[in-house]
């Protein structure tokens, strides 16, 4: 018995010599600093990949957009490399059609979940690109980033939120997008509808009049496929001029306090009360 | 022997429901024509599979029956023009799914007739099998009971597999919709030449045809029409829902199971709908396209119910306003009310896989009163689906949102979302809805 003992003791020195895997201890330190959410915000599985990919050298530290700056900086001293892009990036809905401004068609009695309201013929909602605003996105939010205002439009709180794109991903409509907090101009609405249509359905929706290309430094934003579309390769050049003869104010400012500016004339909209069934 | 004639034992499946039928508004009104809508909205998808591309231009003037869209693909049919008159444009409609998509609008001639004037006779007798299953397709021939899956595809069994038997669905189990019933009595002579070259084209054995026992007048009828050199034969099942489906009524007539996964043609049969037949008989020699198809207009919230011959692309409203919709109308489905899909916009379009237009009241749906309350596992679900899923366990993962494991492990692939649990459900879950949702958020998963 003591023989077997020492013989499969002796395998095990052998197997523990020539198995061993050699992992770098700095993948685990790494991981340690980094929050752990595996929110995929950074584009990899989840935060020990990212970390072995930061050993590696891969990537910069400063793509992890849950952890703080401070935290980021650590870990790209601990490594010795720079702190690389940190230009916060957040999510931002295309939609402004809150139930004060969107007409609904018909009501919807099921599941109180826009993915649900989805599979019911796109739900009640007038225009079938809108926001059905039953917040599936605050729910999947893990951040607290996410709620809805008075007229159940969700509202991105950019300090919270961390562009991990969960809320990109449950989105039945697909209103929201993943982008950098200097893209201030912005479209909030993405209605193909022709423009005299979308008007029954929305009174802040784009109708394609096209003003703000005229207004706006050639090639910035197009019209395509009845609506206004922002190319941000050429963000610099976006300014305010662009969204002032908006008639509907569909294309807005964002400002940095998280207001929301819209152009001079833009249709101004007084109404609090959600509208009645069309 | 006697005693047995009384209680006849009919064919059936395990499980099921028996909702109430209210086939009696519209079982015995003879298929009638409307006049057309003045303008036609025909999505190009309106069939599984890839949409067709159009094949006509903006302004371009088009005679009934004439192809105005190409198949693209094996899986896809083309379409043809459901009345005489012009394109006016090619652009997004609404449609029964949801998400605006592509359709062609037609502007309709009025005073055009309602006579098909395209078309090459032909004499089928002397085609191939091969030409046969072509022609299936040029004539843009689809599942009409619903499912408005390709014919021809199913025509050509995949390799390995033959198909020994043809199933003609006549069951029509779903409430108020009695536009089969109507076919069968009224079109059996196409009926019996679609099974015909359907039988032909597969190589088949032999043909039977599945009638709910609530049409006993139908059985009586297509038996007395039967030709004797064919072999066709009538059959009643129970009036159980969900009869009609295809997996039911397999076990139901032939005693077997299709395998989870597979398909009809592993266990050597094809099920066609009784309008699909109806139509391919009545199209092929002609050489004509489907342009429409026979839709149940039915409930409590229309005037005048009935059953109508319906060009494909009319919309909804006009259909309602033919047939006198009533002021306290509540709820419109497309289909039957146990699967079919609430409409939210009556400018959504009669397709080709529309069998009905049910109208509810707004006093039947009493939404307020639907409470939803916690399951108190009772087993009615699991009592009641027809493919011995768990329901209860399925709905309570689908509340904390498992949805891999409902299909891991609990077969949700299998689930057809008849209905029959959230129907039964003594707490008034809404199942169905629930597993429609997992489906939807695997399938995009994946």
């Amino acid at each position: 018995m003591a023989a077997l003992g020492l013989m499969l003791a002796l395998m095990l020195v052998v197997a523990n010599r020539s198995l061993y895997v050699y992992e770098d201890p700095r993948i685990d330190q790494v991981e340690d600093l980094l929050p752990k959410a595996n929110c995929g915000a950074c584009g990899e599985a989840g935060c020990r990949t990212f970390a072995e990919l930061l050993v590696k050298g891969e990537v910069d530290p400063g793509k992890c957009t849950v952890n703080a700056k401070a935290t980021n900086q650590l870990i790209a001293d601990f490594l010795g490399v720079s702190l690389g892009n940190t230009e916060k990036r957040v999510a931002r809905l295309a939609c402004a059609g809150g139930a004060h401004v969107a007409y609904i068609r018909a009501s919807y009695g099921g599941i109180s979940s826009c993915r649900a309201a989805a599979l019911v013929n796109g739900g009640g909602k007038g225009c079938s690109w809108g926001c059905l605003g039953m917040g599936d996105c605050v729910e999947v939010c893990q951040f607290g980033a996410l709620s809805l205002d008075e007229h159940g439009l969700p509202v991105v709180d950019e300090d919270k939120c961390t562009a991990c794109g969960d809320c990109v991903t449950v989105c039945p409509k697909d209103l929201f997008s993943i982008q950098p907090v200097s893209h201030r101009l912005w479209v909030a609405c993405k209605s193909l509808d022709a423009g005299d249509e979308v008007e029954h359905h929305c009174a802040v929706a784009c109708t394609a009049c096209g003003r703000c290309v005229q207004d706006s430094p050639e090639g910035l934003i197009e019209i395509r496929d009845n609506l206004a579309v922002v190319d941000y390769t050429k963000n610099a050049l976006a300014s305010k001029v662009a969204i002032e003869r908006c008639p509907t104010g569909a294309i807005v400012w964002l400002e940095s306090d998280g207001s929301v500016t819209k152009g001079r004339d833009a249709r101004k909209v007084v109404r609090k009360a959600p509208l009645p069934m069309a | 022997m006697a005693l047995f004639s009384i209680f006849p034992r009919r064919k059936t499946f395990d499980h099921g429901i028996y909702p109430v039928e209210h086939k009696e508004l519209t079982a015995d009104k003879p298929i009638r024509r409307l006049p057309f809508a003045p303008e036609l909205v025909i999505p190009l998808e309106q069939h599984k599979g890839k949409p067709a591309i159009p094949t006509v231009r903006v302004g371009q003037e088009v005679v009934r029956g004439e192809p105005i869209a190409e198949a693209d693909g094996h899986v896809s049919v083309p379409m043809h023009a459901p009345a005489t008159g012009v394109i006016s444009d090619i652009a997004l409609a609404p449609t029964a799914a949801g998400p605006k998509a592509l359709a062609i609008y037609l502007k309709v001639y009025q005073a055009a007739s309602q006579r098909v004037l395209f078309g090459l006779e032909r004499d089928l007798a002397t085609l191939s099998r091969e030409a046969l299953v072509a022609a299936v397709q040029q004539a843009g021939l689809v599942g009409l009971g619903g499912a408005a899956f390709p014919s021809h595809v199913k025509l050509m069994p995949p390799a390995g597999r033959t198909i020994e038997t043809v199933l003609v669905n006549g069951c029509e189990c779903e409430p108020y919709l009695t536009c089969d019933h109507r076919i069968m009595l009224e079109q059996t002579e196409s009926l019996v030449r679609g099974i015909e070259l359907v039988l032909r084209a597969t190589g088949a054995e032999r043909a039977i045809i599945g009638v709910e026992d609530n049409k006993l007048d139908a059985v009586e009828h297509l038996r007395r029409q039967l030709p004797a050199h064919l072999p066709i034969t009538a059959e009643a099942v129970r009036t159980k829902y969900p009869q009609g489906a295809e997996r039911m009524l397999i076990t139901s007539l032939t005693g077997r199971e299709v395998p989870i996964g597979g398909l009809p043609a592993d266990v050597g049969v094809a099920v066609y709908n009784v309008g699909t037949l109806a139509q391919m008989g009545e199209l092929l020699p002609k050489g004509q396209g489907l342009i429409e198809r026979v839709v149940t207009v039915s409930g409590p919230g229309v005037e005048r119910p009935g059953n109508f011959m319906v060009p494909v692309g009319t919309p909804v409203r006009f259909l309602l306003e033919q047939v006198g919709l009533k002021d306290s109308y509540g709820e419109v489905i497309l289909g039957g009310p146990m699967m079919g899909m609430a409409v939210a916009s009556l400018d959504v379009a009669v397709t080709k896989a529309v069998s009905g237009v049910v109208v509810l009241e707004r006093e039947d749906l009493d939404l307020a009163e639907r409470k939803v309350y916690p399951c108190i596992k009772c087993g009615a679900c699991v009592e009641a689906c027809p493919i011995s899923l768990n329901p209860s366990v399925l709905g309570e993962l689908a509340q904390v949102r498992e949805y891999a494991a409902m299909a891991e492990h609990y077969h949700l692939d299998q689930c057809f979302e008849c209905g029959c649990c959230a129907y039964v459900c003594p707490s008034n879950i809404p199942l169905t809805q629930y597993f429609r949702i997992a489906k939807a958020i695997n399938r995009e998963d994946k």
